[in-house]
């Protein structure tokens, strides 16, 4: 058996992280027979429910707070297996699903329920499933406290794939986490794997990630264009990979699952500073240079 | 080389503390350090000390935090309320009748002074956020203790991090219940020490008792011009009854008493009282100031420690009103003088000459130096806990001599003076009690008077006296040393 690998999918609130993921693990799994854990770490707690087919799966916290005490619960209660061709007696690889959930917005402390909830999938022994080959976690937008950065933190996920694409806000995201990733690098091993731009046909939007992979000491492993069947299989609750296999949109995320499978190249990131990360943007037309007798100026009537 | 003075040795011991430091701790102590004279009126502060600042990190500071001081000090002692340490159950635990505020009640039915109120977080309180269990805590409280008047919420840490908001969930309970319910962001983690929780505490008395016109059982209290309110005053040991007596003698009538063995209603009449006595400056000047400022009531701070402060004390709070409470004063003071030669014609002749080196919180490391004092003996070191510049100033104005002043005094910084200055007794906190007791030095813990007192007014002054000389001249002392470590003469 080869050795468990931990990845993370992080990126901007928005930018598509949960449906890019969960196509991209639902074609390691039927393409490559990767038997896969997904810990979706959002409270939002959308990161399993299309290779479930549910609207949104018990979480962890929500279990844990019916009980009483996260001790009370126990590991079945909390994680359950794909449905249809996911599912642990279909053929291809399997995959097990679990949600840290969270409280509602506004109040409680979200990241310490990422925290509790990584903690009981360790202690219960989540990892340590026969024949699982792939832990990844999905957490929401960007890594705002230590609680978001607890995938990253030591003895979690060693490779860290940014889901971005071509519009400036997703650009500042993917280089503020790899500001994270720079900061738990040397403590624990933690390294970029890679960007993902989930197109959103942006102008030069190709050439645009390609250069932000460089400057961060990366690669751009795939670029998933926008095709409409995303949606279409989404409102089904399913993947593309499930409904439809053949589809040109279902191969390129096999391309993307192949490419992660044998993905090699994990660096330390080389985050830019906001003057480059502005110098970037303007050099591909997404920002112009600021006049300074304009600055703070309304528009004229 | 000149004789040394007492002045040079002190500073002295001062530079020679400092050098254990790194250059960047040395310089950051040497401003909390200093040897003060009385009336050097080149002297910001006593000793020119700084205060009010941040601990050395690495260093074993004797400070409590903000919850302490609110929950601990200013809140914790009103009897009548039911006070919720809402977070995870240690703050709560910890902190449950140590300080021996004394209260008259029924504990569990009209009084819940002892009793230990928590709302227990757990991890999911924590992720999901507290406040609909605050909620169901108020409820049940209501439900347990029907004749509690109010529930204060004194936040612990947690709740700051994640950001409950306890004072929307006060205000809809309030609301419902028609009670007095007062949140108190006083979490832990703000501030330097157990100050800022004196103040928070003190602003929301303002709040939620002042502003909220609290809604009191009972027929309203009828002024007379003769009310006083004791504020300050946290009856350790039934201090506060101690002085309230002296005050009713001379015709005076304490309406209320804060927050030692104080209700809800006494706090909610101090409004309307013509004078305030400030005992704990430190922990009540702010609704002071606050009275003095909105309802015109003067102030005053007044020591009721030792017979030559409690009677300079006394005089001066009857200067507030007419003669015929002047002339009770002096009755009082006459009643009292027989009691007060008996006992230093007793303590005197065995603590003449004893030093004494003080460090606590409050008001003690200054209004404590008259009480020795009238027992013959001298103050030759003392020192702040969570001091501000204000109570320094003060200090220089009590002190009798050149005297060493430490703030936020360390446990390395203590044990050295102590061991250079070599007092005869030392009297501090429960954390460095055992310290000196087991250096084979009389202690006496004066936090909460060592699980004695009353030591405010006359009464105080029996036992205070009583309880040094059992410190120093115990027999207990004579056996700190081996039999193999005697020389042949003490032997």
């Amino acid at each position: 058996m080869s050795e468990l690998r931990q990845i993370a999918f992080y990126g901007k609130g928005g930018i598509g992280k949960s449906t890019t993921s969960q196509n991209t693990l639902a074609s390691m799994a039927h393409y490559f027979d990767q038997n896969i854990m997904i810990v979706g770490c959002d409270p939002k707690a959308d990161s399993t429910r299309l290779i479930l087919h549910e609207k949104a799966q018990s979480t962890i916290l929500q279990l844990a707070a019916e009980m009483g005490t996260v001790e009370d619960l126990e590991l079945e209660d909390a994680c359950k297996p794909g449905a249809g061709i996911f599912a642990p007696d279909a053929p291809g690889g399997w995959i097990n699903c679990t949600e840290s959930g969270g409280p509602e917005p506004g109040v409680g402390c979200a990241g310490r329920g990422v925290i509790t909830a990584i903690n009981f999938l360790e202690e219960e022994g989540a990892y340590e499933e026969e024949g699982l080959n792939f832990v990844s976690y999905d957490v929401l937008g960007d890594v705002v406290c230590g609680g978001f950065a607890m995938p990253i933190r030591e003895g979690k996920a060693q490779e860290i794939y940014i889901v971005m694409s071509g519009e400036m806000m997703a650009m500042y995201a993917a280089n503020n986490i790899s500001k994270g990733i720079l900061k738990y690098a040397n403590t624990g091993g933690v390294r970029l794997a890679g960007l993902i731009c989930n197109a959103r046909m942006t102008d030069r939007e190709y050439d645009l990630a390609t250069a932000l992979a460089k400057d961060l000491g990366t690669q751009m492993i795939h670029f998933v264009p926008r095709n409409n069947i995303v949606q279409h299989a989404e409102l089904r609750r399913m993947t593309v990979v499930e409904y439809s296999p053949y589809s040109d949109q279902a191969l390129e995320y096999k391309e993307l699952a192949r490419k992660i499978i044998k993905n090699d190249m994990k660096v330390i990131p080389t985050p830019l500073e906001m003057d480059d990360l502005e110098d970037l943007l303007m050099e591909f037309g997404l920002e112009e240079e600021a006049d300074e007798d304009n600055v703070g100026k309304a528009a004229e009537a | 080389m000149g004789p040394e003075t007492l002045e040079s040795k002190q500073r002295a011991a001062v530079e020679e503390v400092l050098k254990a430091y790194p250059a960047k701790a040395a310089k950051n102590r040497a401003k909390h350090l200093g040897v003060g004279g009385p009336e050097d009126e080149s002297q910001k502060t006593c000793g020119n000390v700084r205060s009010n600042k941040k601990t050395v990190p690495g260093v074993m500071s004797q400070r409590g935090c903000a919850y302490a001081g609110s929950k601990g000090v200013v809140w914790g002692p009103v009897k009548d309320m039911i006070h919720i340490s809402h977070g995870p159950i240690g703050c709560g635990q910890y902190s449950r009748a140590g300080r021996r505020n004394y209260y008259i009640g029924t504990t569990g039915v009209d009084t819940f002074v002892t009793m230990n109120f928590s709302s227990d977080f757990q991890e999911k309180d924590i992720v999901f956020g507290g406040d609909k269990k605050l909620a169901v805590c108020l409820e049940e409280i209501d439900a347990l203790f029907p004749l509690n008047n109010g529930i204060s919420v004194q936040s612990e840490c947690p709740i700051g991090l994640i950001g409950d908001d306890i004072n929307a969930t006060s205000k809809v309970y309030a609301k419902k219940s028609g009670k007095t319910i007062v949140p108190v962001n006083c979490e832990g983690f703000r501030g330097v020490s157990q100050s800022l929780g004196h103040h928070i505490a003190n602003d929301t008395v303002r709040d939620y008792v002042f502003d909220a016109e609290v809604d009191t059982l009972g027929e309203p209290i009828e002024q007379t011009d003769y009310d006083v309110a004791i504020i300050g005053d946290y009856n350790i040991g039934g201090d506060a009854w101690s002085s309230r007596i002296l005050l009713e003698e001379m015709g005076l009538r304490v309406v209320a008493q804060w927050s030692g063995d104080a209700t809800l209603k006494e706090m909610a009449a101090t409004p309307k009282v013509k004078l305030n006595l400030l005992h704990c400056y430190r922990s009540m000047n702010y609704i002071s100031r606050h009275m003095e400022k909105e309802f015109g009531i003067p102030w005053m701070e007044y020591n009721f420690f030792g017979p030559t402060q409690t009677i300079k004390s006394l005089r001066k709070i009857a200067s507030f009103f007419d003669e015929s409470i002047q002339q009770k004063c002096e009755e009082v003071i006459a009643k009292y003088q027989p009691m007060v030669d008996g006992v230093i014609n007793k303590y005197k002749p065995r603590l003449e000459g004893k030093q004494v080196m003080l460090f606590v919180g409050g008001l003690r490391p200054r209004h404590v130096i008259g009480a020795y004092e009238d027992l013959g003996m001298e103050v030759i070191g003392t020192g702040y806990e969570f001091a501000h510049d204000d109570d320094y100033k003060r200090t220089k104005d009590e002190i009798m001599r050149s005297t060493v002043i430490y703030d936020d005094v360390n446990e390395y910084e203590l044990e050295a003076f102590v061991k250079k200055l070599q007092p005869d007794l030392v009297a501090s906190g429960i954390k460095e009690k055992y310290v000196f007791q087991k250096m084979g030095l009389p202690y006496r813990q004066m936090h909460s008077w060592d699980y004695s007192g009353p030591y405010h007014g006359y009464d105080g002054f029996a036992i205070f006296a009583k309880d040094m000389d059992l410190a120093i001249n115990s027999p207990v002392w004579a056996h700190t040393k081996a039999p193999w470590d005697k020389t042949e003469a003490e032997a």
